[in-house]
């Protein structure tokens, strides 16, 4: 019963990692800085969001009282999502989207790799087909990083200061606490720690590349994993639930 | 009588909606057919986790078996293992490079970061003289790229292993 909870709360986090930054993305639909940009943010936030459908349905089942996975997408309060600080961070310029999908990337990679060798089958299997995307998505942002960093003095200038900005919120992915104990002695999930290594080493391969420098400073901001949010969340939330609040039970 | 091959046969009938040419057999997201006592039970599996298609995939099943007679069904999706394009017949392989759109290249994944470019022919001319032009292209499995040749502009569908 235990491992059960554990597991949910565990998987709430992906998903709303997933379904908050898919949603995210999804506001550039229509708005991004080229046509091809458009479309590929756009397909990234599909991705995202199809993640978080597979990842909230496994978590609507395992809850204390069994919710579907549009309930728990739309109909939960702030406090109640637990995705990282991050991932809730407005678009602002180009820099900052691909900045902020650029350290996420970079973490979800790892992690969806160490997950496919979970004893939990189900979670493996989500993490084999989410794998195959997340893969496309760090090439996407890792060129874009390089690109810009690489690029005009004003996009470098620009894409570092995105990047001084957005590393602070990037530490809380790595966030542990009892639900990851006893997942990880269960081999269900790895440990944040384990990940942490391969996600420095792909930031500085890609930094030195786009010549950006890691900020001197090491400030660390947390609380999303825990449903304190950034003053953001709300708004992205008053967007994103409002169909579901104002039409309850609706479907396309 | 409902047997297993005759279902096989009418799924080759059902056409995936983003990709017209390609039966959702060709596609390799038909898993598995399993006829107990004329009761039809079939398996499919998204080609990407936010695959917008699949609703009307499966409807579109629905719509072929009642077509065909047949009222007692069932229609199962399944995510693991997960797709691949490997899973794409040579045939379909075929219909796509004729309707225009490049067939996925047996592309090494290892390296995410800083791989060499892909070479894709140009379905249009067969000039390995092309570039990639965007990574994602009009739907999540393909890519957007453009023959230097000839200049026409093609889709790609994406190698995903």
């Amino acid at each position: 019963m235990k491992e059960k909870q554990t597991l949910y709360k565990y998987l709430l986090r992906m998903g709303d990692d997933s379904l908050i930054l898919g949603q995210r993305l999804s506001e550039l639909c229509g708005h991004g800085p080229i046509l091809e940009e458009d479309i590929a943010l756009t397909n990234i936030s599909l991705d995202l969001i199809g993640q978080a459908t597979l990842l909230l349905e496994y978590a609507g089942e395992l809850a204390p009282e069994k919710k579907t996975n549009d309930e728990l997408a739309y109909l939960r309060i702030e406090k109640e999502y637990v995705n990282a600080l991050l991932v809730e961070q407005p678009n602002g310029h180009f820099g900052d989207t691909i900045m902020r999908q650029f350290l996420f990337d970079a973490y979800r990679k790892p992690l969806l790799e160490k997950l496919l060798d979970s004893s939990d089958k189900r979670l493996a299997g989500i993490a084999e087909k989410a794998l195959k995307e997340t893969k496309y998505h760090l090439r996407h942002s890792s060129e874009w990083v390089i690109r810009l960093g690489d690029g005009t003095e004003e996009s470098h200038n620009k894409i570092q200061n995105s990047l001084e900005s957005l590393l602070r919120y990037a530490h809380e992915l790595f966030f542990e606490n009892e639900v990851d104990e006893l997942l990880i002695a269960q081999g269900i999930v790895p440990s944040a720690k384990s990940i942490f290594p391969i996600w420095e080493k792909t930031l500085h391969a890609v930094f030195e590349e786009a010549t950006l420098s890691l900020p001197k400073n090491n400030w660390k901001f947390q609380g999303g994993r825990e449903g304190r949010h950034s003053e953001h969340m709300g708004y992205l939330l008053a967007e994103m639930q409002y169909m579901q609040r104002t039409y309850p039970n609706m479907e396309w | 009588m409902v047997n297993e091959s005759k279902i096989w046969e009418h799924l080759e009938d059902v056409y995936d909606p983003e990709v017209p040419v390609l039966s959702i057999v060709d596609l390799g997201i038909v898993r598995a057919v399993e006829v107990v006592k004329d009761h039809v039970s079939i398996t499919i599996t998204p080609t990407y986790t936010g695959c917008p298609a699949m609703q009307t995939i499966e409807k579109d099943i629905e719509i072929k078996l009642k077509e065909e007679a047949i009222s007692s069904y069932e229609i199962h999706t399944s995510i693991a293992p997960a797709w691949t394009t490997d899973w794409m017949s040579e045939m379909g392989k075929k219909k796509l490079k004729d309707y225009g759109i490049a067939p996925p290249q047996d592309e090494v994944d290892k390296s995410v970061l800083f791989s060499d470019p892909l070479i894709v022919p140009c379905p249009k001319c067969d000039s390995s003289d092309t570039k990639l032009v965007s990574q994602f292209g009009s739907t999540a499995c393909k890519a957007h790229y453009q023959c230097k040749k000839c200049r026409e502009p093609f889709d790609y569908f994406k190698c995903l292993r």
